[in-house]
């Protein structure tokens, strides 16, 4: 494939800018939306890491911001609701060459899709998972969400939402995610350095992004007043202090939680029989003999 | 004359232990030397305990199904008797343990008693010999070489020189006494050629096809009778530089397959009728976004949980029609455990090639059972794979081209410079999402497409072969593992005269439309026997070709006999 190759070529030999990130169509996201800046930070960040649109993978459900692998010039996956993590972790495994950002909702993530969070998490996949939390479902426009408050009142919760909201970075931390940061949808620069570091990081990367949802649950003002910057001396290899910090309510931190080192599934499964042979059908029909 | 063609069952409870196993040994030996079996066995569903059976027919020519009742059977317990008793065929043989069973005083059949466990317990002093002092006493009375059997128990405790000892001194005592047993049957076994032959399960043959075929990952879920293409997969796939993962549940499985696929790696699941339920949506996501995926249903009685450890094919519907919306996919059923290695060949080939999700139904029959296989033919199986955009400039790469056969080129990530999105929304030929009534109808034509080039070249001989007469007074189609029965219903058929031929297509989606139309117009009446209670393939036949055929189905858990299926041939004839 001689085209081919000259074009990848080419293209390797330059400095790669957000523009080359961008795939030309535009977001369909409502004016204001948080996604915007994570999209925008997400770009920054492939940029900063200077990734081959060809060597990065966008994997989404269903959702508001799972449409983001549209507005991307790497290879992407808009899938079906709730399943991006598998669909993603078998990318990895079967391409550990890859990188795989998986980029989904709270509604994707932590309801439908909830089931395989823990699973990807404790494998240790080494993909890196952005939840764009809006704790409401835009898509459907406006029904409560698993991150909800308790009381919120929606068509779908008139009476006030009974459940306890769903805690994402508590989730991502007992289920022995290895690197877990939250991240504000408006302050794009900490976020894209978020995404940068999640990136790098070899294993399951989870990266909670408060997003809000300007069209039918506006909560700037109240993230504006409540986020922290986590101190600078922070431990991020305590996980019992992440857990603590991650049950706080008073106060919506961002930062890096934690991360630790742990080998991942897809260098451990290599490992198990380093030097892989080429099939021999005659060879392997000898068992059944 | 002696029966050198027959059948024995052995039955007992799991708690025992050892029905199974002494069934497989038996089986293993004897196909070392060249005898051709064919065996079938159920499992209680229960986790310990409860009643096993495993039967075995064996004989020195070829043979095609499990055969009708059984010749001899080895009862463990009174239970097996009381079971099997009902099965024994006329003039056959009831081996008992005498200490644990007592059967009744009959004349039709002939007993042979022997205190198994108390000559293990007191003669050998070796409780757990009491399985191979079985084998010896079969192989004395059937005329099994007690050589092949010693080899066998050489192999299997090859690293532990001292139960080998005590295993073939109790294969000997069982075989020298015999010869104090006045064999008053007929059956015995004719020379073997001494070819050395394979014997597999399905499950072994598709999972061998598989790899064969390139394939380098796999996700499944536990799930009764598909487990072992998982157990297997895990073993062998890091060997070969792939990856097998066990997922948390069958949605995981298929999504991970359809990223592995994405990625570039031939890539397939196995389930059964349960965990194909909770894939169907992904199914449609594969067809859609059109990836090339293999889902291994190894079908079992339904619905629900239904009989988990028994057989039906009564996931066809599911197969064919499952799923919300419109989508191609393309359905193919093994009918012997040689053809498994074939048609998991040609998933993996038809999947690469039209890039959407195929299905092979298999059952737990099939699944579970062995025959011996004299050699798998890798010459005429090509593999298959998927087309690339070499040489097309990545700014003009159209990755859902629409085109004649449908088929378009498909990037891989890491490997080529044409990025795409693969989306489950409608889409225009880029992949980008475009929902528009023109759109829809345009893609939906395109991946419609890819079935009627699909069946231009499956529509042949070879994978709807036709059998028996040449005008017939009832032509049978079957699908699945109920050819062998089949077969040899016609054979017995035409040997009494009568006119009867069959037709057994592997691929059920799209149907060969052409061999099935030339076969209905060469035969009077149409029979569908399937193990369904709704007639699924009938019910195909006639929505796709408008033949109204006569439907045998049977539900239960059990396989049809050639008998069966013999009787319903009188039965319509002489209704004729």
């Amino acid at each position: 494939m001689p085209d081919a190759t000259k074009v990848a070529q080419a293209t390797e030999a330059d400095v790669l800018t957000v523009k080359d990130y961008k795939s030309g169509d535009k977001p369909i996201w409502c004016p204001g939306c948080g996604d915007f800046g994570v999209l925008s930070a997400t770009y920054k960040a492939l940029a900063a890491l200077q990734l081959q649109p060809k060597d990065v993978v966008v994997a989404a459900g269903i959702g508001c911001s799972s449409r983001t692998p549209y507005f991307m010039s790497t290879f992407g996956f808009h899938g079906v609701h709730g399943r991006s993590l598998p669909i993603a972790t078998g990318m990895k495994l079967a391409n550990p060459d890859l990188t795989i950002l998986v980029m989904g909702g709270d509604g994707d993530l932590m309801s439908i899709g909830a089931g395989h969070f823990p699973h990807a998490a404790a494998r240790n996949v080494d993909i890196t998972c952005i939840m764009m939390d809006n704790q409401t479902y835009g898509l459907t426009k406006a029904q409560a969400s698993p991150t909800s408050s308790m009381g919120h009142k929606t068509k779908s919760t008139p009476y006030g939402v009974i459940a306890k909201p769903m805690a994402p970075v508590l989730f991502a931390l007992a289920n022995g995610a290895t690197f877990v940061a939250r991240g504000y949808s408006a302050k794009p620069n900490d976020l894209t350095d978020l995404i940068v570091q999640g990136i790098k990081h070899p294993g399951f990367s989870f990266v909670h992004v408060q997003s809000p949802c300007a069209e039918f649950f506006n909560t700037y003002d109240f993230y504006d007043e409540h986020i922290e910057e986590l101190p600078s001396d922070w431990d991020q290899q305590d996980l019992k202090a992440a857990i603590n910090l991650a049950l706080t309510e008073e106060k919506v931190h961002l930062g890096v939680f934690y991360q630790e080192e742990r080998q991942s599934f897809g260098a451990a499964v290599r490992q198990f029989e380093p030097e892989g042979k080429q099939f021999d059908l005659a060879e392997y029909l000898q068992r059944f003999s | 004359m002696a029966r050198d063609d027959f059948i024995i069952r052995i039955g007992g409870d799991t708690a025992i232990g050892g029905v199974i196993s002494t069934g497989e040994n038996f089986t293993t030996a004897a196909a070392r030397i060249g005898f051709q079996t064919f065996t079938f066995r159920t499992y209680p569903a229960e986790i310990k305990g409860g009643h096993a059976w495993f039967q075995v027919r064996i004989s020195n020519k070829p043979i095609y199904s499990i055969g009708d009742g059984c010749d001899i059977l080895i009862a463990f317990d009174q239970e097996a008797y009381e079971l099997h008793r009902p099965n024994l065929n006329e003039g056959g043989v009831l081996i008992y343990d005498s200490g644990l069973v007592q059967p009744d005083t009959d004349s039709d059949i002939i007993c042979y008693g022997v205190p198994f466990q108390k000559i293990a317990r007191e003669e050998l002093e070796f409780v757990r010999g009491t399985n191979v002092l079985i084998l010896g006493v079969m192989a004395g009375l059937f005329g099994l070489p007690p050589a092949s059997l010693e080899e066998m128990v050489k192999s299997r405790y090859k690293r532990r020189a001292e139960l080998m000892e005590k295993n073939i001194q109790a294969l000997y005592h069982g075989y020298e006494y015999t010869k104090k047993i006045q064999k008053e049957d007929k059956f015995w076994l004719g020379t073997a050629d001494h070819v050395a032959r394979l014997v597999m399960t399905g499950n072994d043959a598709i999972t061998a096809g598989a790899l064969h075929a390139g394939c380098r990952y796999f996700a499944g879920y536990p799930i009764t009778p598909a487990t072992d293409i998982l157990e297997t997969m895990a073993s062998q796939l890091p060997r070969f530089g792939g990856v097998c993962l066990q997922a948390e549940d069958e949605m995981a499985s298929i999504g991970s397959v359809i990223g592995a696929s994405y990625a570039g790696t031939k890539a397939m699941t196995a389930t059964s009728g349960p965990g194909f339920s909770l894939m169907t949506e992904l199914m449609g996501l594969a067809s859609m976004a059109e990836i090339p995926i293999v889902i291994v249903n190894a079908q079992r009685s339904g619905p629900s949980t239904g009989m988990p450890t028994k057989l039906e094919q009564s996931d066809l519907f599911q197969a064919l029609y499952g799923g919300h919306g419109d989508f191609p996919r393309i359905v193919l059923a093994p009918a012997s455990v040689q053809n498994c290695f074939r048609i998991s060949v040609l998933a993996f080939g038809l999947a690469e090639k039209y890039q959407c999700p195929v299905i092979l139904l298999s059952d737990q029959s099939l699944s579970h059972r062995t025959e011996t296989i004299r050699e798998v033919d890798t010459d005429v199986f090509p593999v298959v794979d998927r087309i690339r955009p070499n040489g097309t400039n990545p700014e003009d790469y159209l990755r859902y081209q629409i085109t004649d056969n449908g088929v378009s080129p498909m990037a891989v990530p890491g490997l080529d410079p044409h990025t795409y999105v693969a989306p489950g929304l409608e889409h225009d030929e880029r992949g980008h999402p475009r929902l528009t009534p023109d759109t829809h109808e345009k893609m939906t034509a395109k991946r419609f497409r890819k079935l009627e080039a699909a069946r231009l070249e499956t529509d042949n001989a070879e994978l709807c072969p036709r059998y028996g007469a040449e005008h017939a007074d009832i032509g049978i189609i079957g699908w699945g593992a109920t050819q062998g029965s089949i077969r040899e219903a016609v054979d017995r058929a035409l040997a009494d005269g009568l006119k009867v031929a069959a037709m057994h297509p592997r691929v059920l989606n799209p149907l060969p439309e052409e061999r099935l139309k030339e076969f209905i117009a060469s035969v009077d009446r149409v029979l569908v026997p399937e193990i369904n209670y709704q007639g699924q393939f009938a019910h195909h036949l006639t929505a796709t070709l408008g033949v109204k055929p006569i439907r045998f189905n049977k539900i239960g858990g059990l396989p049809f006999t050639p008998g069966e299926i013999y009787k319903k041939i009188q039965e319509v004839l002489v209704h004729a």
